[in-house]
């Protein structure tokens, strides 16, 4: 990387401009831990390497009205100690809990995460469940996009030229909604999921689901919202029937690879099982949930 | 390239070097300003060899630029002593002999003081959870577990047996 600079600008214009003004690859840097081991492995060449840490509240996490702002830059540890968001969306914190190790959590961000483009991003199933948006800024301006619209496949982003994301809104849950996220890996700790799954469930007075949204990460190019699984829930308690019609539509969701964490008729069948058990996580925090968070 | 020019506070002094952009924190600290204390296991964020604290977060060292430190307080294993007097972590490494080569060794000492410093009374499977970024090839991790709940309660203020040599 003979040519490669390096520039941490203090304000959204100068971070576009210069990831506009690059003639080859511009990549931002939040924690670095994705960018960093590409780097060095020479799958990523960059000719600027935009530090986007120095801008202004692109680092905390802030409430808005009716939704959390999360700045793009945030590191895991930070989110997590975030007592409001924690109880509001426990689900998306336990995704970014999973990511690697204490000392990755001291970086890494919800927003690397995600544009990383990996299919078994850990923070991205419940962070589209929750419906969370995110606000990107670009030489056009402004613009939002929902979390699902930003990957389109492996490593690859719908962001344009110059584009990046400042921060994420994610919506306060109404009363009786909550949400879970669940990963399956063969050890405890440290390692990439064979499947994961974030639910997210709105219960009425009489535990009937109201709305629900369903995302599987790993089985697929990129993360899928699991509408059938969804559809299997509204109207239902969690019943044998529909936790079995659930399993089958998460089943039915999956496209995954053969790899060495799993075969694809192994990935398939764990997804069905997870999509059970965050499920019903999902109901029981719903449930103990009578207020909103506010 | 133009090198970039980073100041910053390592072990609580004042510190200015210059790099290239690519070099990582770790390689800034090795190569330019001889602190060989920590180490490159792995330089992909994996074995904890290259930890160091980061306005009070452990990160790895390795995935870091260099000129990302700007500004920034950063704590390496050469900062852990208070001059000649040894951290508990390191004086119970020391005593339970949670060492064999050694490689790993810094890297633990800095994740175990981080550790403390935020927990004081860490059970044994948070101590194992939160060390779970450290790898370790020769000492099964035991001995290294046993260290740092012994310092833990020396920090306290408790008065942990020795373990017998
Ligand atoms: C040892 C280890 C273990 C890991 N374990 C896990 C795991 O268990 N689960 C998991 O999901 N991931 C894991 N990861 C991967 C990684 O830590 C996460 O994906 C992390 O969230 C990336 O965030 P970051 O801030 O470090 O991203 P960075 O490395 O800074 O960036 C990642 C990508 O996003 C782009 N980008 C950064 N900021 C923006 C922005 N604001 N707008 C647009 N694009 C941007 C970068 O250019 C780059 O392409 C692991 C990594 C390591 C090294
Ligand atoms: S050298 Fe940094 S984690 Fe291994
Ligand atoms: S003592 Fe050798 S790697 Fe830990």
């Amino acid at each position: 990387m003979p040519n490669l600079s390096f520039t941490a600008p203090t304000t959204v214009d100068e971070a576009i401009r210069a990831l506009a003004g690059a003639q080859g690859l511009a990549k931002p840097l939040a924690g670095g831990t994705d960018l960093l081991v590409q780097m060095r492995s020479g799958r990523t060449r960059p000719e600027v390497i935009v530090d986007i840490k120095r801008i202004p509240d692109l680092i905390g996490v802030r409430e808005a009205g009716d939704s959390f702002v999360i700045g793009a830059a945030t590191p895991g540890v930070m989110l997590s100690e975030h007592e409001a968001f924690s109880r509001a969306w426990p689900g998306i914190v336990e995704g970014v809990d999973l990511i690697g190790s204490q000392q990755i959590q001291g970086r890494a961000s919800l927003v690397g995460n995600l544009c990383n483009a990996s299919p078994a991003a850990d923070s991205v199933p419940a962070m589209i469940a929750a419906h969370a948006v995110a606000v990107i800024a670009g030489p056009g301006g402004k613009r939002e996009a929902a979390v699902e619209a930003i990957v389109t496949g492996p490593g690859q982003t719908s962001l344009k030229k110059g584009e990046f994301i400042i921060e994420f809104r994610v919506p306060k849950p109404k009363p009786r909604q909550s949400d879970a996220y669940l990963r399956f890996i063969p050890r405890t700790e440290m390692d990439i999921a064979v499947v994961g799954c974030g639910v997210n469930v709105t219960l009425d007075g009489s535990g009937l689901c109201t709305d629900a949204r369903v995302v599987l990460g790993a089985v697929a190019p990129t993360q899928v919202i699991v509408t059938e699984a969804a559809e299997a829930l509204k109207g239902h308690r969690l019943d044998d029937d529909t936790l079995s019609r659930l399993d089958a539509a998460a089943q039915r969701a999956c496209k995954p690879i053969n790899d060495k964490r799993g075969t694809i008729e192994y990935r398939t069948k764990v997804a069905g099982v997870l999509a059970r058990r965050a499920t019903k996580i999902a109901f029981e925090r719903a449930a103990g949930r009578v207020a909103g968070v506010h | 390239m133009a090198k970039q020019h980073v100041s910053t506070i390592i072990n609580g002094e004042p510190v200015e070097f210059l790099c290239e952009p690519q070099q990582t924190l770790l390689d800034v600290l090795r190569d330019e300003l001889n602190l060989t204390g920590s180490k490159e296991g792995c330089a992909s964020g994996d074995c904890g060899a290259c930890t160091v604290i980061l306005d009070g977060n452990m990160v790895c060292s390795c995935l870091m630029l260099g000129a990302e430190a700007e500004g920034r307080k950063i704590t390496t294993i050469e900062g852990i002593a208070e001059g000649d007097k040894l951290h508990p972590v390191q004086q119970k490494f020391l005593e339970h002999a949670a060492l064999q080569c050694g490689f790993c060794t810094p890297g633990f000492i800095v994740a175990a003081k981080a550790l403390l410093d935020e927990n004081k009374n860490p059970t044994e499977e948070e101590a194992r959870y939160w060390l779970a970024g450290n790898l370790c090839r020769c000492t099964g991790y035991d001995k290294i577990i046993r260290a740092v709940l012994d310092a833990a309660a020396v920090m306290r203020g408790e008065n942990p047996p020795s373990p017998a040599a």
